[in-house]
């Protein structure tokens, strides 16, 4: 065990088994997210910087601060350097294609009274999912206000980039097709920037996945990918109830190519749209 | 099994996508530049995907990309250009002469096989 005894050894750098438990903890509380034990080297790579930003020397005087002055802005920034962002454009492609061909269109036919398709991106990230949804739904030719895009996430820092809709080359070179980046991009130096007509299809703001999102839909479309896999069965479970609820009957939910609606077959139907399973909303 | 040709003065360059697109089950020639890629194309019609560098001696990427497409023979071959041009204006280019898609140089196993994977052409 890389108890206190080796910490003190190496300056007290290594984080002591007390506080990854605390850790733990705080991040569980924030967000929900399981950190799994044996993730100590991931805590110390993320949670290093923000030490060094304070002029601590190391995550355990991070956690001591923490323990000890209520800050919430600092928990926030501790707790957000712990979850994963990764995502990219057009991300599983088949779920796309699915809507292209098949369920856009569906859930347009399917209204019952003139009103814009509502689609949700609820775990946005860095906003490619929702951007990627926008885009499509131009070509579609969609206009902007028959297709309303809102796309949440619990980390203030990455909705203020959603927002910016600003990537760099290594971000649009992933899954974005060329035809779409020269279409809705201009470039900037290294950056590359989404076009008004695409931005403005779609608003960024904090929700909390585990808090009910009522009053931000009914949505037809919902969007909760490679999220669930960060929490425990439990938390899982609650998440896909509350989304349920934020749904119209009819709706469908995408989710993350390894996760899986569980047990909850009475809140929504499997079905296969080409390459792609997508879950109706009973 | 399926047949791809790499276009790419580096070396280096060329080993690194050779290597990916074996992995994804291809068998996979290569070219230094673009007269030489038409040469083991005249050998090898079978070849369904190419990955093309831009700036090449003797024939240009561009230059394939326009070559390959005069050929009706050739409509269904899927190109990629993979390339340290970053303007705009020369991805509207390739596009336009018949890339499918463009990939941006540097650029990481992941990059290449989404974009194949957009493509239709790796699972
Ligand atoms: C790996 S990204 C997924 C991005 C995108 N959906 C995709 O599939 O590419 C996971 C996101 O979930 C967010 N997240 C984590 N816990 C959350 C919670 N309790 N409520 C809302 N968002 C949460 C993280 O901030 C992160 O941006």
């Amino acid at each position: 065990m890389i108890g206190t005894e080796q910490g003190k050894a190496t300056g007290g750098k290594e984080i002591s088994a007390e506080n990854f438990a605390f850790l733990q903890q705080q991040v569980y509380r924030e967000s929900g997210i399981v950190l799994e034990p044996g993730k100590q080297y991931l805590v110390e790579a993320r949670l290093a910087p923000i030490a060094r930003q304070h002029g601590l020397a190391s995550v355990n005087e991070l956690c001591n601060l923490l323990r000890a002055v209520s800050n919430d802005g600092l928990r926030r920034r501790v707790v957000e350097a712990m979850t994963t962002n990764e995502t990219q454009f057009f991300r599983e492609p088949a779920q796309y294609e699915a809507l292209r061909t098949t369920l856009l269109g569906e859930l347009l036919a399917a209204r019952r009274s003139p009103r814009p398709l509502t689609c949700w991106s609820a775990a946005a990230s860095t906003g490619q999912e929702a951007y990627s949804l926008a885009m499509l739904a131009a070509e579609m030719g969609l206009a902007a206000n028959d297709c309303d895009i809102l796309g949440t996430d619990l980390a203030e820092a990455v909705l203020e980039r959603a927002r910016a809709g600003r990537y760099s080359q290594l971000e649009v070179n992933r899954g974005l097709p060329a035809a779409y980046l020269v279409k809705y991009f201009t470039r900037q130096g290294l950056e590359w920037i989404l076009k008004e007509e695409i931005r403005r299809r779609v608003r960024f703001q904090r929700h909390d996945l585990r808090d009910s999102a009522r009053h931000l839909g009914p949505f037809d479309l919902v969007f909760c990918r490679n999220v669930l896999i960060y929490f425990d069965h439990e938390t899982k479970r609650r998440i896909l109830q509350l989304v349920r609820e934020a749904m119209y009957p009819g709706g469908y939910l995408l989710l993350g190519a390894v996760e899986t609606i569980l047990d909850l077959d009475h809140l929504f139907e499997r079905r296969r749209v080409g390459q792609a399973i997508v879950y109706r909303a009973r | 099994m399926a047949k791809a040709m790499v276009v790419d003065d580096s070396r280096a360059v060329r080993l690194i996508l050779r290597r990916t697109l074996e992995k994804h089950g291809y068998q996979v020639y290569e070219a230094g530049h673009g007269k030489e890629a038409l040469a083991v194309l005249d050998q090898h019609p079978d070849v369904r995907l190419m990955l093309v560098d831009w700036n090449m001696p003797e024939m240009n990427g561009l230059e394939l990309v326009r070559a390959v497409r005069s050929d009706p023979e050739r409509a269904r071959i899927v190109l990629m250009m993979v390339t340290t041009e970053t303007e705009i204006e020369q991805m509207v280019r390739a596009l336009a002469a018949g890339a499918n898609e463009y990939v941006m140089k540097p650029f990481t196993e992941e990059v290449i096989t989404d974009k194949l994977r957009l493509l239709g052409v790796i699972s």
